[in-house]
């Protein structure tokens, strides 16, 4: 059994885990002196050593993303850490924002001192007006504490940080899009390259991260990247929050090494809500293909995910039991993709509204043998097609459900018995 | 592939060599691979992609295959690099799956009203769909996303939502090239449409462009709408007659009428864009038109046949001492004949194009610096120079496709443009102009005070007609052309003024830019008019021709394309003609024909050939688009009744004939210094304006919707001068001359100290009519309460 290890939920059931003094006493705010001491090519050397990913989905090593902002160019440089957390079956960024919003400061202070910026934005979810209440308070108590502004620590570093609340468009949970958004735009992506790191917020380098990232940067500056890559697997170092919902007895967010499995995580959130098995599950919200139970044992790490045709991408497994319906779990997870297309790319835009429109017809059982081989067409149309991940991520589910539970969606075609 | 001719030999791009298609293609470094895979021949299918628009890859139209790329690219987006293996849908399956998948997509929500559609015929979506999209759709039975049926982007361009393919080219085009965002992309997902802000209409003199890049029938003009199908039009190449810009237009004519008006692709002058009035004001060519010869009998005109009306003509001009007055819708050929017939026919040099704020000076500036010039500055110098002087020049408003050019070279290629004037306008924002405001008489110095800002640098001084209306400036100009090597180019606001000049029709300027001073120019000419010597002394210009003909020493005028409102003179103008006999060339009714003796009537642009000179030089000839007209030229016209005095010349008057005779004046010669003019200041509170490119001029008569997006007029101060003359902002003003008084609303902007801007010529602001004064002119203002819509 894979041992859980808290980190950045280590407080989460002290009543202070979100304030100043809370984070203070259990050691908050001295890896940033660690990071000034190290310098900023040290900080960039050691979250590189450490293998870090980024936990927004996609999983690319930090410290390189790092590595990419142009140094000496003369142009501000800006961090923006993006906490638009809005994919189905994803909920750790916010609890983390509630319950430890000092871990993020700090590790944007290390960011943004590592990448030479002097602004940071945390862009947050436009929905969720508690985790932008609570991270408004902790950067203003940071600021207090002088943490933040002026000559941080007497360092000569100056750093701002922005507290931005998005508008609710799931888009802008595309780092481009989101950088579109930022600047007072139509939240659409943007065309790369430039990619940000070259030509991001205003024109100007810019490393987007995401906030578990960033919040993972502190532990990983005070402990040492060797300690850090102690855990998970060579090519997915590291702990992660795992945030399990769906079927099963006490949903809720887990903090583990990578490579932990799926019927640990079920076991660690006491086993499933009833006697029903399961029946399938999504490793990383509704943007990966879904998995069935004879992948429970499969070790939840970028590289395993991927031998399976998944992704690990935000690791926030859902999971449905038996008396679930694949279908409906497709209709309404297309659906949600449908409604958030922000309507620049045609696969996307078009192929999100053919789809949900065959998926109805097919719920109501008016549906007919041809239906399903279109729908895989249409998936294929749009997967690699379109400009940005939400298209690929639309295309995800199909796919995999039909592989899996192609005979559910045939009983409920016309004429099925 | 060879560089293209116009690159400069030093700086020739880098080539890089690839293969698309398995042929092997060396293009310059930079090159989109879809414009590369044009040079072979190859379309690959588009909609969001333009080659005058920045690449957004946003359709998904153009995929193709490149080999150690695991998906399909955009081809509009991607540049082609040495070595690149591109594989299009000739020659990949996947990339020609991508392209029916994107194809398919397109048509989901793409209503089949292609039968009513006004794009139907011409149509990018209908085209590529036959060519790349699949015989049946698999959405049968699916339910299209509808939108209400057409809505207003402004009084002009419709949008039919559900037509639209969310290329964003408009909205693109609004923003890029015009430099007005106000049209935007909104909603999301299906229901992602263009739009405007609420309540705001698209605000743009250039926004009949976006009917036409618009890829389908989403964007429809309001005139051509539902009025014809694109393969019942006959095209003709046409230039536009409505300012100097030259832009080459494309007529469509459905039997023996005109359906609309495109531009062209002129890449030296108008690239593919033009104006919104050169495009939709057209109608006048119809209305008000003048079907017969008419002559004044007892006060009352009659009609009469066409020898009639020419002897009477004839017989009224036979030795009197007489007066030519053009304006400036003549083509150049035109412009000529009359400054031959004046020569000739009526033995004088009083003759002037200029009907409008005019000076010796300017006359002195055009025969010296401009006559004969040739292309002296052209598009091409204003996109790659360093440094842009607009002198009492508004090119968004005098002469649009500048404004374009020179917003592109701001954009692109790091121009700096500095403005004097005086008044701020939208267009030097969208040039992000260096603003020096002047009031009306001090612009001379504030010109000179330039010198340094262009000494050392590839630098252009672009000076407009209201140059004429501030003494010392044209010769301020020349001199800091001189002083700094700047190049000097003038930028006349209507399309027949250079070819004026070009054909000689100023007292003191013979044709081909000879001088009416100089003996030897006078000899060429005359030989070349088969003639013994041509009138030696310096003719009158239009406001000396008024003064003396209400003095009793011009007997007679002949006129053609003037409005006597266009001056502000003009109660002193009609006098004139009351007092005199009037022969008058006009298609149609107008101030002018209110006194004619006699009316002749002649064909419109679209029914003549000739050319205009644009403000660079160049010449912009053009067939008549209504060939089947039976309408004369002028220079037919004045041809007849010099033959009926007894005058042959050696040509026809035809069109080519009089091109040619002008091509052999041409002269070279090197002119004299002009004479230095001091400025002159008025005291006091002057006018200042300009004539806006939408507003009352006649030839946008006739058309409502373009009228609707001119911009409203309002009379400008700066703060210290509304503070000094107790004028309120938002408040209306009444500004009160000799020649009478105007009330209109009054804003607070950037205006020159002393100084009230007003639209010469728009609905609720014709101070030149109301007030009798023009530009640089003293003027009174009181405030005169609020301000109630």
């Amino acid at each position: 059994m894979t041992k859980l290890v808290p980190n950045l939920s280590a407080h989460w059931d002290e009543a202070d885990s979100h304030t100043l003094t809370g984070y203070q006493r259990h050691g908050g705010y001295t890896a940033m002196k660690k990071a000034f001491e190290l310098g900023e090519d040290g900080v960039i050397a050691e979250v590189k050593e450490s293998g870090l990913r980024g936990r927004g989905g996609a999983g690319f090593p930090t410290g390189m993303k790092w590595g990419f902002v142009p140094q000496g160019d003369g142009k501000p440089h800006y961090l923006v850490v993006n906490a638009d957390e809005s994919e189905p079956g994803a909920c750790k960024d916010i609890p983390l924002m509630m319950l430890n919003p000092h871990s993020l400061i700090e590790g944007v202070i290390i960011a943004a001192y590592a990448i030479r910026a002097n602004y940071a934005f945390i862009y947050i979810r436009g929905e969720t007006p508690h985790p932008i209440r609570r991270v408004r308070q902790a950067v203003a108590a940071a600021y207090e504490a002088k943490l933040l502004g002026k000559n941080i620590l007497g360092t000569g570093f100056d750093l701002e940080v922005v507290v931005h609340s998005g508008a609710g468009a799931y888009i802008c949970g595309e780092e481009t899009a989101l950088l579109d958004s930022l600047e007072g735009r139509r939240g659409q992506p943007r065309l790369k390259p430039p990619f940000p790191a070259v030509a991001g917020l205003y024109a100007s380098p810019t490393v987007v991260n995401n906030v578990e990232t960033v919040a993972s940067v502190p532990a990983i500056i005070k402990n040492g990247a060797a300690w850090y890559k102690s855990f998970g697997t060579e090519k997915s170092p590291g702990i992660k929050l795992f945030a399990v919902s769906g079927d099963v007895l006490r949903p809720g967010i887990f903090e583990a090494p990578l490579g932990i499995t799926m019927r640990e995580l079920i076991n660690y959130a006491g086993g499933m809500v009833s006697d029903r098995p399961v029946k399938f599950f999504v490793p990383g919200g509704s943007s990966v293909p879904l998995l069935t139970p004879e992948h429970l044992d499969v070790p939840l790490t970028y590289e395993d995910m991927a031998a399976h045709g998944t992704m690990l991408g935000t690791g926030t497994p859902m999971v449905f039991d038996t008396s679930r319906s694949v279908t409906k779990a497709v209709v309404r997870w297309i659906e949600f993709y449908k409604h958030e297309s922000c309507g620049k790319c045609t696969p996307c835009r078009e192929g999100t509204y053919f789809m949900v429109d065959i998926l109805k017809r097919l719920e109501k059982g008016k549906g007919e043998l041809a239906d399903l081989d279109l729908l895989v067409d249409i998936s294929a149309q749009i997967s690699g097609r379109s400009f940005c991940a939400l298209g690929d991520a639309a295309a995800t589910p199909i796919p995999a459900a039909l592989k899996y539970f192609r005979e559910e969606f045939e009983s409920k075609l016309v004429g099925a018995k | 592939m060879t560089v293209t001719a116009n690159s400069n030999a030093s700086n020739q791009t880098e080539l890089i060599s690839a293969v698309i298609d398995g042929i092997e293609i060396r293009v310059p470094k930079g090159t989109l691979i879809i414009r590369a895979a044009e040079q072979l021949g190859n379309q690959i299918p588009r909609f969001c992609d333009h080659p005058s628009l920045a690449p957004v890859a946003a359709c998904r139209m153009c995929l193709v295959e490149i080999d150690g790329m695991p998906k399909p690219q955009p081809s509009c987006a991607i540049a082609l690099t040495d070595g690149m293996v591109v594989k299009t849908q000739q020659s990949s399956e996947v990339a020609a799956q991508a392209q029916a998948g994107v194809m398919e997509f397109l048509l989901l929500n793409h209503p089949l009203d292609c039968p009513v559609c006004d794009k139907g015929g011409e149509c990018p979506l209908q085209n590529q769909a036959m060519t790349n999209g699949r015989a049946e759709s698999r959405f049968e039975e699916g339910t299209k996303r509808l939108f209400e049926k057409p809505i207003n982007i402004n009084s002009e361009i419709l949008l039919d939502r559900e037509r639209c393919v969310s290329c964003a080219r408009c909205t693109r085009f609004a923003d890029e090239i015009a430099g007005d965002p106000t049209l935007e992309l909104l909603e999301r997902g299906a229901h992602q449409q263009v739009g405007t802000a609420d309540d705001r209409p698209f605000e743009s003199y250039f926004g009949g462009n976006t009917i036409q890049i618009c890829p389908v029938g989403a964007l429809t003009s309001a005139t051509y709408r539902f009025r014809s199908r694109p393969f019942d039009l006959i095209s003709h190449n046409t230039i536009c007659e409505h300012c100097s810009s030259g832009c080459s237009t494309r007529t469509d004519v459905r039997r023996g009428k005109i359906m609309r008006r495109l531009a062209s692709n002129d890449p030296e002058v108008n690239e593919e864009w033009n104006c919104d009035k050169g495009r939709f004001a057209f109608t006048h060519t119809v209305i008000d038109r003048i079907s017969t010869p008419l002559i004044r009998e007892n006060g009352e005109l009659r009609a009469a046949s066409w020898p009639e009306a020419i002897s009477f003509a004839a017989a009224g001009l036979k030795g009197k001492r007489a007066g030519v007055l053009t304006g400036g819708r003549l083509p150049q050929e035109d412009a000529y004949a009359f400054a031959r017939f004046a020569r000739v026919v009526l033995n004088t040099n009083n003759l002037d194009f200029r009907n409008r704020t005019s000076s010796d000076e300017e006359a002195e500036f055009l025969a010296n610096h401009i006559a004969g010039s040739g292309l002296n500055v052209s598009y091409r110098d204003l996109e790659t120079a360093d440094v842009v002087v607009l002198v009492a020049f508004e090119p968004e408003n005098e002469s649009p496709i500048v404004q374009l050019r020179l917003r592109k070279a701001v954009r692109n290629n790091k121009l700096k443009v500095i403005a004097v004037d005086s008044a701020a306008a939208p267009g030097h924002e969208k040039l992000s102009a260096e603003l020096h405001l002047a009031k009306p008489g001090t612009e001379a110095a504030a010109l000179s005070a330039l010198s340094d800002k262009l000494k050392g640098r590839n630098a252009i001084v672009l000076v407009g007609e209201r140059a004429a209306a501030s003494a010392g400036l044209l010769s301020a100009a020349v001199a800091l052309s001189d002083a700094t090597a700047a190049k000097l180019a003038w930028v006349p606001r209507r399309a027949g003024e250079r070819g004026a000049v070009e054909a000689g029709l100023l007292p003191n300027l013979l044709p081909g830019g000879r001088l009416l001073s100089d003996a030897t120019d006078r000899a060429a000419v005359a030989a070349e008019w088969n003639v013994q010597q041509l009138p030696t002394a310096i003719g009158l210009d239009q406001k000396g021709m008024v003064q003396a003909a209400n003095a009793a020493k011009l007997d007679a005028f002949l006129v053609a394309g003037v409005d006597v409102t266009d001056v502000a003179y003009h109660d002193d103008f009609k006098a004139a003609l009351a007092k005199t006999f009037v022969v008058s060339l006009e298609p149609h009714y107008s101030s002018v024909t209110d006194y004619a003796d006699v009316i002749l009537p002649v064909g419109v642009i679209t029914e003549r050939e000739g050319s205009f000179v644009d403000w660079e030089g160049r010449e912009r000839s053009f067939t008549a688009a209504m060939h089947q007209s039976l309408a004369l030229s002028d220079a037919r016209v004045l041809h007849l009744i010099a033959n009926e005095l007894g005058i042959k010349f050696a040509d026809d008057a035809k069109s080519a004939a009089l091109h040619k005779s002008l091509t052999e004046l041409k002269s070279t010669t090197k002119k004299p210094a002009m004479t230095k003019v001091s400025a002159v200041e008025s005291a006091g509170l002057v006018l200042a304006g300009l004539r806006q490119l939408i507003d009352n001029g006649s030839l946008q008569n006739g058309e409502a919707h373009l009228a609707a997006t001119a911009r409203e007029a309002v009379a400008k101060v700066n703060a210290k001068t509304a503070a000094d003359h107790g004028l309120i902002d938002g408040n209306l003003v009444v500004l009160e001359a000799p020649g009478g008084t105007l009330v209109i609303p009054v804003e607070i902007a950037a205006v020159a100290d002393q100084t009230i801007w007003l639209p010469l010529n728009s609905d609720g602001s014709t101070p030149l009519i109301n007030l009798g004064i023009t530009i640089g002119d003293s003027v009174s203002v009181k405030d005169a309460g609020a301000y109630v819509v």
